[in-house]
């Protein structure tokens, strides 16, 4: 069965003012798969996010949302999705069930498909015995639970999240996952979401990487990890740039200065460590051997450390 | 499949006005507020107005416009509150009609302004007699609920740019209260006054001598022959409504930094 696009993003550019939020980015979401973006603070990922969950409008370019332009009929687009924000999105005077009432109706749900609806989903989250309760009594996992029911109410095709682990404690963070894996295998759900989370990002099928509003590498977390040339070394030394220049003289490969340190990508890390140690016994202060991690592609695509 | 993109708007917006009811009815504080309020108004207008020969039949159609403009205007700016809990996000993303939604919004906070309007109402009835007719009676009761939504539409309209209620004491004070001091609530009309000439302008001023029209009461005589007809009352109330709503409709369609939380 040929793969579907889910979401099909094309030259896509927005700008706030005179800053560029993102810059002419391309690229497929797959029906059914996990999808994220990974990026800084200010990568451009937010913007995106509220691009293609319709919260703002699209500047430039053109979003096809399972079949559906975004410049088109845009009920149609936003009754396929699922939004889930990072800020929310809740009434905290009404209970957890007359949220999801509420959101139904937006919806256009009715009658016994919504009393049904809010059953399901009140027990897919566990949040059944809580129903009745005022969300602003409940904790922060909870009322996360409660804003994944809310997005999820209508069955959509796509789900759309963004930071959905902030704030959240470890076991919440499990649940989610656990839940997102779920609706993914049972209904086939797209699921798309942002984070500056490394670890939470290694969860998804694919992982777009972004900075400074361009996509800096676009693949799974399995593949990108084996693009960075095979071991990652880091150096610190007193004056890394002139390091940095000796070792590639000298060792002829590939040495570069990220954030005061000096790195290295090669498939046998082993040896160079000895080899490094060897030739600059007085220039290295500490030297460390790793394997490559999302970090360091991010560092290898993008020549900057990765932070929040 | 559930995902159906024509939502009907009728359960939208009765839904989100039902959410604006439930909300009111749970902030014990605006409860308490918003029956205090009428009682008070009635309290110290009538102990005040005593000596005045006006009296106080001729100060209730524009107290009742007072609280009209206050509770509605106050039952909107919790659009400001919607956007920064983050509730209104989600409900921009939906694919419900955006008019649907405006309206429902609407049509809740003026119907907390009809709650709080009627009973100024039955106040007036039970200490001074009405004594309209069953159908002056209905006819006030149908035009406040049309300067309740005009107002409620006028407040959404000035709430939705806004990202704080601070800034809406500005606009309170320069602009909605002395639309109130201008709608004849307070001063007769005396032909040939620039206050007067500046008072047909005002759409409210409508809405006020409509109710003069409406309201009568026993032992006191209003004169109304001043008063613009009550035709055109209706028409002018009915188009600041209609207006205000437009307003509200258009401008939901913008975006501002506070929905990017």
């Amino acid at each position: 069965m040929p793969v579907q696009p889910a979401i099909e993003v094309t030259h896509v550019s927005h700008n706030y003012g005179s800053r560029v939020a993102v810059d002419d980015l391309s690229l497929q979401v797959n029906e059914g798969e996990i999808f994220t973006f990974l990026g800084p603070n200010g990568s451009g990922k937010t913007t995106l996010f509220r691009l293609l969950s319709t919260l703002i409008p699209l500047q430039s370019g053109s979003v096809t949302i399972l079949g559906h332009n975004l410049s088109g009929r845009i009920a149609a687009v936003r009754a396929e999705m699922g939004v889930v924000f990072q800020a929310p999105s809740l009434d905290k005077k009404l209970s957890v069930d007359e949220n999801l009432q509420h959101q139904g109706r937006l919806y256009g749900l009715s009658g016994s498909t919504l009393r049904q609806r809010k059953q399901t989903m009140l027990k897919a989250l566990a949040i059944d015995d809580r129903a009745n309760d005022r969300v602003e009594t409940l904790s922060g996992g909870m009322r996360r639970r409660v804003e994944l029911a809310k997005g999820m109410m209508h069955e959509p095709r796509i789900l759309l999240l963004d930071e959905p682990s902030t704030g959240l404690d470890p076991g919440a963070r499990a649940d989610l996952w656990h839940y997102l894996r779920q609706v993914r295998e049972q209904q086939g759900v797209t699921i798309v979401l942002t984070t500056h989370l490394l670890e939470e990002a290694e969860r998804a099928d694919r992982i777009a990487i972004m900075h400074e509003g361009k996509l800096a590498a676009l693949d799974t977390p399995a593949a990108l990890q084996a693009s960075v040339g095979g071991d990652a070394i880091t150096i610190q030394a007193d004056s890394p740039t002139e390091l940095a220049l000796r070792i590639r003289e000298k060792l002829a490969c590939v040495a570069i200065v990220v954030d005061g340190a000096v790195r290295l990508e090669q498939p046998d890390g082993h040896q160079w460590i000895s080899r490094l140690v060897e030739a600059f016994p007085d220039e290295i202060k500490s030297i460390t051997l790793g394997k490559p991690t999302l970090e360091d592609v991010f560092i290898d695509r993008t020549g900057h450390k990765f932070s929040d | 499949m559930i995902n159906n993109p024509d939502v009907p708007a009728g359960p939208v917006v009765l839904t989100l006005a039902k959410r604006e009811l439930v909300r009111f009815f749970r902030q014990r504080n605006r409860v308490i507020g918003a029956l205090v309020q009428p009682i008070m108004f009635w309290v110290l207008f009538s102990a005040g107005l005593q000596s005045n020969d006006l009296g106080f039949a001729f100060f209730f159609p524009g107290t009742l416009a007072m609280i009209l403009l206050f509770t509605a205007i106050f039952a909107t700016i919790s659009i400001i509150e919607d956007r920064s809990e983050g509730f209104l996000q989600s409900v921009l993303v939906a694919p419900a009609p955006r008019w649907a939604m405006v309206f429902g919004k609407i049509l809740g906070g003026a119907a907390i302004a009809m709650l709080q309007g009627l009973l100024f109402l039955v106040l007036g009835w039970l200490t001074l007699g009405l004594s309209s007719s069953a159908v002056e009676l209905l006819a006030a009761i149908g035009l406040m609920a049309v300067i309740a939504i005009a107002l409620t539409a006028l407040g959404f309209f000035i709430a939705w740019r806004m990202d704080s209620t601070q800034g809406f004491h500005a606009i309170m004070s320069v602009f909605l209260f002395p639309m109130w001091l201008l709608s004849g609530s307070l001063f007769p009309d005396d032909p040939g006054s620039w206050l007067t000439w500046l008072s047909r302008f005002n759409p409210l001023t409508y809405g006020v001598a409509g109710l003069r029209h409406y309201l009568q009461f026993e032992n006191s005589v209003v004169d109304r022959s001043a008063l613009p007809n009550p035709l055109v009352c209706w028409l002018v109330t009915i188009g600041f409504a209609a207006i205000m709503f437009a307003l509200a409709w258009r401008i939901s369609s913008t975006r501002t930094t506070g929905d990017l939380l």
